[in-house]
């Protein structure tokens, strides 16, 4: 699903944010992308997501080298993808519902299907009830619901999430992922960054570890 | 045939998202709009006016006859001696002999002053030559005519008419030209305008745009709402200027009417035609959606997240 073959990321300014970085990532797989803050995890997902370009080296999702993409073949790519941002990137005007039809009038479906769809990921983060509240009147954990719920929404086969549950109590955090677990059950193949070290001690997952821009453990392909 | 009516129905919603838009504002977009509908009507209102001008001194251009006076007390004989001799010239098509006497009854019918004339002993009129001159004569030829007319014995004044005319045609000409300068100029106000507002609409909606195309929206999907307000902005524009023109033209035809009474009549205020109006509202839905291209085209590549 989603290859990297020697992959560096320098941004301008010189600094290296990934250093060589080879991995794989199978389909229907569900992985952890772990290591330090400035370590390069929101570096390397948005290499999926061509939010930017490798420096150097390849990065195939199933199987297309998207270093090769021409601008205006990107948005497609991106529509395959459901990203959940560690800043969130709501609009802020707009109720959580608009929020989390977006991708959906984005990939073209009709009225009632947006609707249906909308509704059903605000049910599964729990927030059925809050579709008319903007992200200026929501919780910050709420506001990162709303984030995930957008990202589900289209059904994508590849979900990347970074940091999703960074605001959450230790409670909503395990919900969240039992969530995204849930996903992965249907398919869904699934990375997501985290540095939350509880969460991970208590879920038996793949981790990626990445230390200075380098992947210093691979962890165990389940 | 499901992604064509499906197309469809995205643009039918884009066009209606960006009215409903536009009319959340309501003073932000009156105000946009009234510029450019003042701004269409200008060029517009100085069209029709040199229209209305041109029809006017049209119906004056085809008077070149020369009236041509001789002495008073010159005999009829000699009169109609001298029309045969300008009829048989090439440069004049027609002459017409008004003796002195008819000239005298038409004076007395036409002006009431009968007693004024009877009082006289003697006919204070000169037999008059109306001479028609060819259509293919021009001006340089007439004025060496009329010299050479007035030089001839018998005869007392020569006037010609149409210097005049010339000259008003002459600024009708300029102002023609003038009415295309203020399009352009004004056209380009128009365009500046509306790729000003949407610019800053642009700005004010970076975000969004930013989160559409992070979620994979293409260019055409950002673009599309603010192509839509552009065109907008311009029929709304458009029909201000129409509504505009409505307006002059109500105050303006009662005057002409009692100047046209005046004058006698055959003067009539040239009305809003179909070319004008379809010009106007085409004007104004060009300016909008050529205004909102270039903002959209300048100011939102630039936005790509990161
Ligand atoms: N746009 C950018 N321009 C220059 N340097 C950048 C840019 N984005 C990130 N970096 C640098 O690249 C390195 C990796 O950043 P990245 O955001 O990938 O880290 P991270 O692992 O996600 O950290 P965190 O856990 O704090 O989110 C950091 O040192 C950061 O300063
Ligand atoms: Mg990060």
């Amino acid at each position: 699903m989603i290859r990297f073959e020697s992959v560096t990321k320098r941004y301008e300014g010189g600094h290296e944010a990934l250093r060589e970085v080879s991995l794989e990532l199978h389909n229907g797989e569900f992985a952890f992308l772990t290591g330090h803050s400035g370590a390069g995890k929101s570096t390397l997902l948005k290499l999926i997501a061509l939010i930017e370009r490798p420096t150097r080296g390849l990065v195939l999702v199933e199987g297309r080298n998207i270093g090769r993409l021409k601008p205006r073949q990107v948005p497609e790519h991106r529509r395959k993808i459901g990203i959940v941002f560690q800043d969130n990137k709501l609009m802020e005007d707009r109720p959580a519902f608009d929020n989390v039809a977006l991708p959906l009038v984005i990939a073209g479906f009709n009225k009632r299907e947006i609707a249906r769809r909308t509704r059903a990921a605000l049910d599964q983060v729990g927030l059925l009830d809050k579709e008319r509240s903007t992200p200026r009147h929501l919780s910050t954990g709420e506001q990162q619901r709303v984030g995930i719920a957008r990202a589900v929404a289209s059904r994508p086969r590849l979900l990347i999430a970074d940091e999703p549950t960074g605001n959450l109590d230790p409670e909503l955090s395990l919900d969240i992922m039992n969530l995204f677990r849930r996903f992965n059950e249907v398919g869904v193949t699934t990375l997501i960054a985290t540095h939350d070290l509880n969460l991970l001690e208590q879920l038996d997952y793949r981790r990626i570890e990445l230390a200075d821009g380098e992947v210093i453990d691979q962890g165990n392909i389940s | 045939m499901k992604t064509l009516t499906h197309y469809l129905s995205l643009h039918l919603r884009n066009c209606a998202t960006a009215l409903a838009d536009l009319l959340a504002q309501p003073v932000a977009t009156g105000l946009t709009v009234a510029v450019i509908g003042v701004a269409l009507v200008l060029p517009a209102s100085l069209h029709l006016l040199v229209q209305n001008g041109r029809v006017v001194v049209g119906g004056w251009e085809s008077v070149r006859d020369f009236s041509v006076y001789l002495k008073i007390g010159t005999a009829l004989e000699n009169a109609t001696a001298i029309a045969d001799d300008l009829a048989a010239r090439e440069i004049i098509d027609s002459v017409e002999v008004i003796p002195a006497d008819d000239a005298l009854e038409q004076f007395r019918s036409g002006f009431g002053v009968s007693e004024l004339l009877d009082s006289m002993n003697s006919n204070p009129l000169p037999h008059t030559l109306v001479a028609r001159p060819a259509e293919v004569a021009t001006s340089a030829a007439l004025t060496a005519l009329e010299q050479e007319i007035r030089a001839l014995p018998g005869v007392d004044q020569v006037r010609i008419d149409t210097e005049w005319v010339a000259r008003l045609n002459a600024i009708l000409d300029f102002l023609r030209r003038g009415v295309w300068i203020a399009a352009v100029m004004l056209v380009g106000a128009v365009i500046v305008t509306v790729g000003n507002t949407i610019r800053l609409d642009i700005q004010n909606r970076r975000d969004e745009i930013e989160i559409c195309k992070l979620l994979g929206a293409s260019n055409g999907f950002v673009r599309r709402p603010f192509l839509y307000i552009g065109l907008w902005y311009g029929v709304i524009g458009g029909i201000v200027a129409l509504l505009l023109l409505g307006a002059g033209y109500l105050l303006l035809a009662p005057p002409v009417q009692r100047l046209t009474g005046l004058y006698g009549g055959g003067l009539e205020l040239l009305g809003l035609d179909w070319v004008t109006l379809v010009a106007v509202l085409a004007a104004g839905i060009l300016c909008g959606w050529g205004g909102a291209w270039s903002a959209v085209s300048r100011h939102l590549a630039a936005i790509e997240p990161k």
